[in-house]
């Protein structure tokens, strides 16, 4: 068993893993990495299964020391790593000898970076799963919901020799400004006509009320002319719009079933770039239509495969 | 009943059973979440039902949207309502007390009626479990009478104590967890809502039967109740 002892954290700061499943019914949320992609690329880095625990480090402020030689990965945002002052960039596993310290120290780029060990680190499965959900009081290292706090141990089982990188075609690029693509749902003609063309013409700015359940968009008012809905289940990356007209895209943590109409919901690929975007930040919205959004997923899913 | 099918996202669909919200929907809801997790097995990632709707999360390497829309359509086949009464009928005792239920007395004012008069209203009907969400083990259940009705709080409590009874418009239900809410609360049950090592996890699953019982403050502590006032929380 390999340890690491955690130097410094926030409540940012969070084991996660894919998330949890069949039990969306009872009321209980999915939970999981903001940024499944970066997530997937840390564990394949290792040539874990691609959903074993990981954590998720938001906007910085996280430093563990090793207590053995280690063998790590890092993937997803630039957060300013350093081993021993030194910098270290994402997208590779990497050396951690034994006494040296990993920290992160502001975001240089994205907002999450995900950091995976040999095996996925050691956490119970709480229905399910190990994601940390603060708000339901549901996994993370003690099963409760907390975040990773300073003095607690990480702990991983596996162990891998050689360090690699994602090729460079395959890592997600951060920088890029392309729109975000929105698979249409069932409510998108009941919103007013321009507003259908404010959604997809104009640009949206993130509040900086984000969270793990939500984010706020600011733009032009929308408009839903429609009837009030009835609650119902609401997915992964729905685009809701509340009464004030301004858009919420949903995360992980959002709430199971909810009353708000929506436009639809991004793509996860769409859902994974927002998910590293800083408040102030610009977006744009591209109309997708399932059929296709769903062929260029699997297709990227492949590349986890070829890789 | 008018079944449609609705793109929700990349690897959801809906399926829409009823416009309105009614406990006659319930028989029908019961039968349709049975036959999707039945022809979708191993596929279904998640059905998440709730008063008109059942939210299909399928598996997205192993069925295309098409493919998707045709299990839901097979599951409609000669689709009948489940006459089981197999739903569990549950009792929750509540200690009705303005210390845990502040709203008590607005619902008086606003009915006319007398609080002990609420009160027995409130535990005199059989409510049904029409969906769980919010929270984890947070049933939805009505519909509680229309004098009883009121709408949500203008401004939502940052922390409702766990057990904490409320009514919003026509519907009522219980905090499993201290979260922050906006339902006009009434009292407090000492029950376990959500127990992450029970069989099924929550108490209340959707097409149950629950029934309030007025317990006394001693029965409440007994029963293992934190009798905690809700100021004390804030």
């Amino acid at each position: 068993m390999s340890r690491l002892t955690i130097e410094a954290s926030t409540p940012l700061c969070l084991l996660q893993d894919a998330g949890r499943f069949g039990v969306r019914h009872l009321g209980v949320t999915q939970g999981g990495a903001a940024d499944w992609s970066s997530m997937s690329w840390g564990n394949w880095l290792l040539g874990n299964a691609l959903d074993l625990p990981v954590i998720e480090i938001t906007l910085g402020g996280f430093a563990v020391v090793a207590q053995e030689d280690c063998l790590l990965a890092l993937a997803g945002a630039d957060l300013g790593a350093q081993i021993d002052g030194q910098a270290l960039a994402p997208w590779r596993s990497f050396k951690l000898g034994k006494g040296q310290t990993l920290k992160f120290t502001q975001p240089l780029l994205g907002a999450r970076a995900y950091l995976a060990a040999p095996g996925g680190f050691d956490a119970p499965q709480v229905l399910g799963s190990s994601a940390t959900v603060v708000r339901e009081e549901l996994g993370g290292l003690d099963g409760m919901g907390l975040p990773l706090t300073k003095g607690a141990t990480l702990s991983y089982r596996g162990a891998v020799l050689q360090v690699r990188e994602v090729p460079l075609a395959h890592r997600p690029d951060l920088r890029l400004n392309a729109p975000l693509d929105l698979v249409l749902g069932a409510q998108i003609g009941q919103f007013s006509g321009q507003s259908l063309f404010d959604v997809f013409n104009s640009p949206w700015t993130l509040d900086s009320r984000a969270d793990r359940m939500g984010i706020r968009l600011l733009g032009k008012a929308l408009q839903y002319q429609g009837r009030p809905m009835i609650s119902e289940g609401i997915p992964l990356g729905a685009v809701q719009v509340p009464p004030d007209g301004q858009p919420i895209v949903l995360l992980n943590d959002r709430q199971t079933i909810g009353g708000y109409p929506r436009l639809g919901a991004l793509t996860p690929l769409a859902l994974a770039r927002l998910a590293q975007c800083l408040p102030g930040a610009q977006v744009r919205f591209r109309p997708v239509v399932q059929e296709v959004a769903h062929r260029e997923h699997v297709e990227y899913l492949q590349r986890f495969i070829i890789s | 009943m008018s079944p449609r099918i609705e793109v929700v996202a990349l690897d959801c669909l809906m399926l829409r059973l009823f416009d309105e919200i009614a406990e006659s929907n319930m028989p029908w809801m019961l039968a349709a979440s049975e036959r999707l997790r039945a022809v979708f097995g191993a596929q279904l990632i998640d059905l998440v039902p709730s008063y008109t709707t059942l939210m299909v999360h399928y598996e997205l390497t192993a069925l295309s949207p098409s493919q998707a829309r045709e299990l839901i359509a097979e599951a409609l086949i000669d689709l009948a309502p489940n006459a089981r009464t197999g739903g569990q009928c549950h009792v929750l005792p509540v200690w009705y007390d303005l210390s845990v239920g502040p709203e008590l007395s607005l619902l008086a004012q606003r009915s006319g009626l007398a609080v002990q008069e609420v009160i027995l209203r409130h535990s005199a009907r059989e409510y049904q479990v029409f969906a769980l969400g919010f929270a984890p083990g947070f049933a939805f259940m009505g519909l509680v009478e229309e004098i009883l009705a009121a709408p949500r709080l203008d401004t939502p409590r940052k922390k409702v104590a766990a057990g904490s009874v409320g009514i919003a418009e026509r519907q009522t239900a219980a905090y499993p967890v201290v979260s922050p809410g906006g339902w006009n609360l009434i009292g407090r049950t000492p029950a376990k809502l959500f127990d992450r090592h029970r069989d099924g996890y929550s108490l209340m699953q959707p097409g149950d039967t629950v029934r309030f019982e007025a317990v006394s403050h001693a029965e409440f502590i007994n029963l293992g109740g934190d009798d905690t006032p809700l100021e004390a929380l804030a």
